[in-house]
């Protein structure tokens, strides 16, 4: 009669993929716990449909996408803000395993940026499909992805080799002087 | 992670992969989900499971009632595969909605409760299996029926064999109380959870503190 899984299943093998892309877009606070629930409530709504759908976590990861810009829509802006957390975290508990640089540097990327990046690595969606998602060309796409990554790279190098240096405003006190930050 | 951060893998998958959650985290989502689901109407089927003297249960209902009591033995995802496929799939862990089901087993296993009062979904059963369902109902607490007597009850003698298998394939185990059907002569006949766990239910249904009530009385 329908051969969807149980949704119990559903949010298991996914919910944390979902939560990732939540997470990219909004950062590590309780506005993506927020989209993350309402991800799932609409996926519920509309699980009937699911029949003609092959990939589950694609499927989600797009819904998870435009409620997580509706939450941007809402509080009417784009950045994370690094002030927001860790104070802003989620009242369920911790954000995760996440170390605290990588939502400083991911909050130095744009929003177009996150987004491309959570729907390549996250959904392992195509530029193509990603494309049609955040609106833009396919080399747009890709072109942010690219750009979102080698950010991050930078941001991540000069952490970790040269604290010091000018421009990586998100240095951790103390590592100053004694090489690679530990 | 933050100690290796200089590698090729920067601003890649892995990074992205330190978004998640922990489990714990995901958990308390998913249980905030199955509520808010359960209160819009969106599910199917709530199930739990829970602990009881003759092993893990599997408990599950529709927003008619309970729809399901499964032993451990019979695979619990294999139980919920078949939820979804029969009832919906759209199905979820939510205790909450168990909570009666749950207490009322509770008090049965204590001794403290001798009949259930609940909702029952039989969605599960085809009509005449139903109807004899319904009728298992009606053997008291810590008294026995054979198959025979149930397909007279029924108004349909010579369905013996079509009792035997209504039983067999009674999807409320204990709160439809199939263990209190013995073949004709006393045998036990047989049972979803067992032969060991249809014996300790007839046990404990005759077991001491309820012979001195009947005695009582």
């Amino acid at each position: 009669m329908n051969s969807s899984p149980h949704f119990e299943t559903v949010v298991r093998d996914h919910g944390d993929a979902v939560l990732r892309v939540c997470r990219a877009v909004l950062g590590p606070h309780v506005d993506a716990d927020d989209a993350w629930s309402e991800t799932f409530l609409a996926a519920l709504a509309r699980y009937d449909e699911l029949g003609e759908i092959v990939d589950i976590r694609a499927w989600l990861v797009t819904i998870a996408h435009r409620k997580a810009l509706d939450v941007i829509r809402r509080r009417g802006r784009e950045a994370i803000t690094v002030e927001d957390f860790p104070d802003g975290v989620s009242a369920l508990g911790n954000p995760g395993d996440a170390p605290h640089e990588v939502w400083t540097h991911l909050a130095t990327l744009t929003l177009r940026q996150r987004e491309c990046l959570a729907l390549r690595y996250v959904a392992d969606l195509g530029y193509r499909e990603i494309a049609e998602r955040v609106g833009g060309t396919e080399e747009a796409a890709r072109r942010a992805a690219a750009d979102g990554r080698a950010a991050l790279r930078r941001a991540l190098t000069q952490h970790s080799t040269d604290p010091a240096q000018p421009g990586t405003d998100q240095a951790q006190p103390g590592t100053d002087q004694e090489g690679p930050h530990r | 992670m933050s100690t290796d951060s200089t590698d090729s893998t920067a601003g890649s998958p892995e990074h992205l992969a330190a978004l998640g959650g922990t489990a714990q985290h995901l958990d308390a989502l998913t249980a905030a989900l199955a509520e808010r689901a359960h209160a819009e109407h969106l599910l199917d089927v709530s199930f739990t499971t829970v602990d009881s003297p003759i092993g893990g249960l599997l408990l599950a209902a529709t927003e008619r009632g309970v729809v399901r009591v499964a032993f451990e033995r019979e695979g619990f995802d294999a139980i919920l595969e078949t939820l979804g496929t029969k009832i919906g799939p759209r199905t979820l862990r939510n205790p909450r909605a168990l909570d009666t089901v749950a207490r009322q087993l509770d008090e049965y296993f204590a001794g403290t409760r001798t009949e259930f009062d609940l909702e029952l979904d039989l969605a599960l059963s085809t009509p005449f299996r139903a109807t004899v369902q319904r009728e298992l109902t009606r053997i008291p607490f810590g008294q026995t029926r054979s198959y025979g007597e149930i397909a007279v009850a029924v108004g349909n003698p010579k369905a013996v064999r079509a009792v035997g298998t209504s039983c067999a394939t009674n999807p409320l185990p204990l709160v439809i109380p199939c263990h209190r059907v013995l073949r004709t002569g006393g045998a036990l006949g047989g049972y979803l959870g067992g032969l060991d766990t249809k014996r300790a239910l007839l046990d404990l249904e005759s077991s001491r503190d309820y012979a001195e009530k009947e005695t009582l009385w």
